[in-house]
């Protein structure tokens, strides 16, 4: 048996299907990953979360260990409830993690990194923080729920109390509010409009149970895979990880090379990999007849090489099988990918596919 | 609970055998199988004419999450595939055993239905796996 949220037994009651996820014990749908899909396009899905990892930096140089540690400049977040994604970067340039830090105030930021990255990160973040002035805190005992969809944030408001109501109807896209040991969040990744809240244990319970209460669908982590690949959001671990450049991975809109003065770890050799000219990138798939798009299959490209499909699934929002794929830089508008020996036609586009509900390409 | 109705056979790689009255089998997955793999987005089937050994590989059905090949029972010749799970593979995991059924067959030897598990056999193999 592995570890379990603070919602496990009420996962159990909702009838959900339990699989190990980085050593956690977390559902992958309660009953149709496709309809809790649907649910979170049209109106409003709730997810826990809380197996990922929040780490909280404090200190008076956390702002400086910040913009040393990632790939992206935390200078970017000037008002308190500001947040960013960024990746985590080591000295090759290649992604230890992609997280989301938070500026709660001028000395206090919070991450939220991945929990299968959970001890490498901790180790990194410990060992890189030793020469500044920063603490750094894990938080266990928070838990995470995500709610999702065109519904999210009405449905949120109306279970919260009056302080946490006023701080959280506000919210701008990318920002959060602390009220007492609660973070709600205007974050996502799913493509569409919501809140993640970190909380406690208990009130993640009660939150839970009152938004079941309130019609919202429980959502598993079939679906959240789903809607963050329609969303053309990377995984990690599936779209890079320590053996790839973010600028091979499509996050390329996540590294700030400005202001030049920036020393933060990568950046010597990123810099390099930009001079000595990039040989690929990430692109969107969407397969033109019938079949899915799975991980690792190949991808040719007719005079300009090979690539490989670095997530790929069924999009039920388009009804197609789409996919992220890593091909040569050189790759147009088709390709064919490699399917049980054949090799079958697929459009190659900008992702997202999907954002707020609507298809954000045209099928071919 | 997976369903199993008792008046089918079953093979261990989850699929279920219905000897027609014309001395045909009717063949799919089973319920347990479907409950498996999720929602199904995606099957294909043989082509009719198709001669099949006992446990080719011999169709695919896919859900969301993964792609699980499907094993012909017996030995035999596809009479008829059911074309209609292409525009609705998800009828598979509504009604395993009714209209989500796959293919149908002429036995090469119809007394090998005998070699594959009844029902309370097959819910037996399925609690032990």
């Amino acid at each position: 048996m592995g570890k379990q949220t603070p919602l496990y037994p009420l996962h159990q009651a909702m009838g959900a299907k339990l699989v190990d996820f980085a050593g956690w014990d977390m559902p992958i749908h309660y009953g149709s990953q496709i309809e809790e899909h649907h649910c979170v396009r049209r109106a409003a899905g709730m997810f826990d979360v809380s197996h990922m990892t929040v780490v909280d930096l404090e200190g008076e140089q956390t702002r400086a260990f910040l913009r040393y540690l990632l790939a992206n400049d935390v200078d970017k977040l000037q008002q308190p409830g500001k947040a960013l994604y960024s990746c985590m970067l080591d000295e090759q340039g290649n992604v230890l993690d992609d997280l989301i830090v938070y500026f709660l105030e001028p000395q206090r930021f919070r991450l939220v990194v991945n929990s299968a990255t959970r001890e490498k990160d901790l180790a990194w973040i410990i060992r890189q923080a030793g020469a500044f002035d920063v603490r750094v805190t894990e938080r266990p005992e928070l838990a995470m729920i995500a709610v999702q969809g065109p519904q999210a944030r009405d449905q949120v408001l109306g279970l919260l109390d009056a302080t946490q109501r006023a701080a959280a109807a506000e919210l701008k896209f990318f920002f959060a509010a602390e009220c007492g040991d609660w973070l709600i969040a205007r974050t996502g990744y799913t493509g569409e409009d919501g809140f993640e809240i970190v909380l406690p244990g208990d009130a993640a319970v009660k939150l839970w149970t009152q938004l079941g209460e309130a019609g919202v669908q429980p959502c598993g982590l079939g679906c959240r895979d789903t809607l963050r690949l329609e969303a053309g959001m990377n995984l990690y671990g599936a779209d890079m990880d320590e053996s790839v450049s973010p600028l091979v991975s499509g996050l390329s809109w996540t590294l700030a090379f400005k202001p030049e003065d920036r020393d933060f770890i990568g950046r010597a050799a990123l810099e390099a990999q930009r001079a000595a000219g990039l040989q690929q990138k990430l692109v969107g798939l969407v397969l033109e007849g019938k079949g899915v798009l799975r991980n690792h299959q190949k991808v040719v490209v007719d005079g300009v090489g090979e690539g490989e499909i670095t997530s790929g699934s069924f999009s039920p929002t388009l009804g197609r099988a789409i996919a992220l794929a890593r091909v040569p830089i050189d790759t147009g508008t088709r390709c064919e990918v490699e399917m049980r020996g054949k090799l079958l036609p697929a459009q190659v586009v900008k992702p997202p596919f999907v954002r707020n509900g609507k298809a954000q390409i045209e099928l071919n | 609970m997976s369903e199993a109705p008792d008046d089918l056979k079953y093979t261990k790689s989850h699929e279920w055998v219905r000897l027609n009255d014309d001395g045909t089998v009717t063949m799919g997955v089973t319920d347990h199988a479907q409950s498996l793999l999720g929602d199904l987005v995606y099957v294909e089937v043989p082509e009719p004419g198709r001669e099949l050994e006992a446990e080719e590989a011999c169709a695919v059905v896919e859900s969301v999450k993964a792609a699980s090949d499907v094993y012909s029972p017996l030995a035999g010749t596809v009479v008829e595939a059911n074309e209609e799970l292409a525009d609705a593979p998800e009828t598979v995991n509504s009604d395993a055993y009714g209209a989500g059924w796959l293919m149908k067959l002429k036995l090469a030897d119809p007394d090998s239905l005998d070699d594959l598990m009844d029902a309370s056999d097959y819910l037996e193999y399925i609690d032990s796996e």
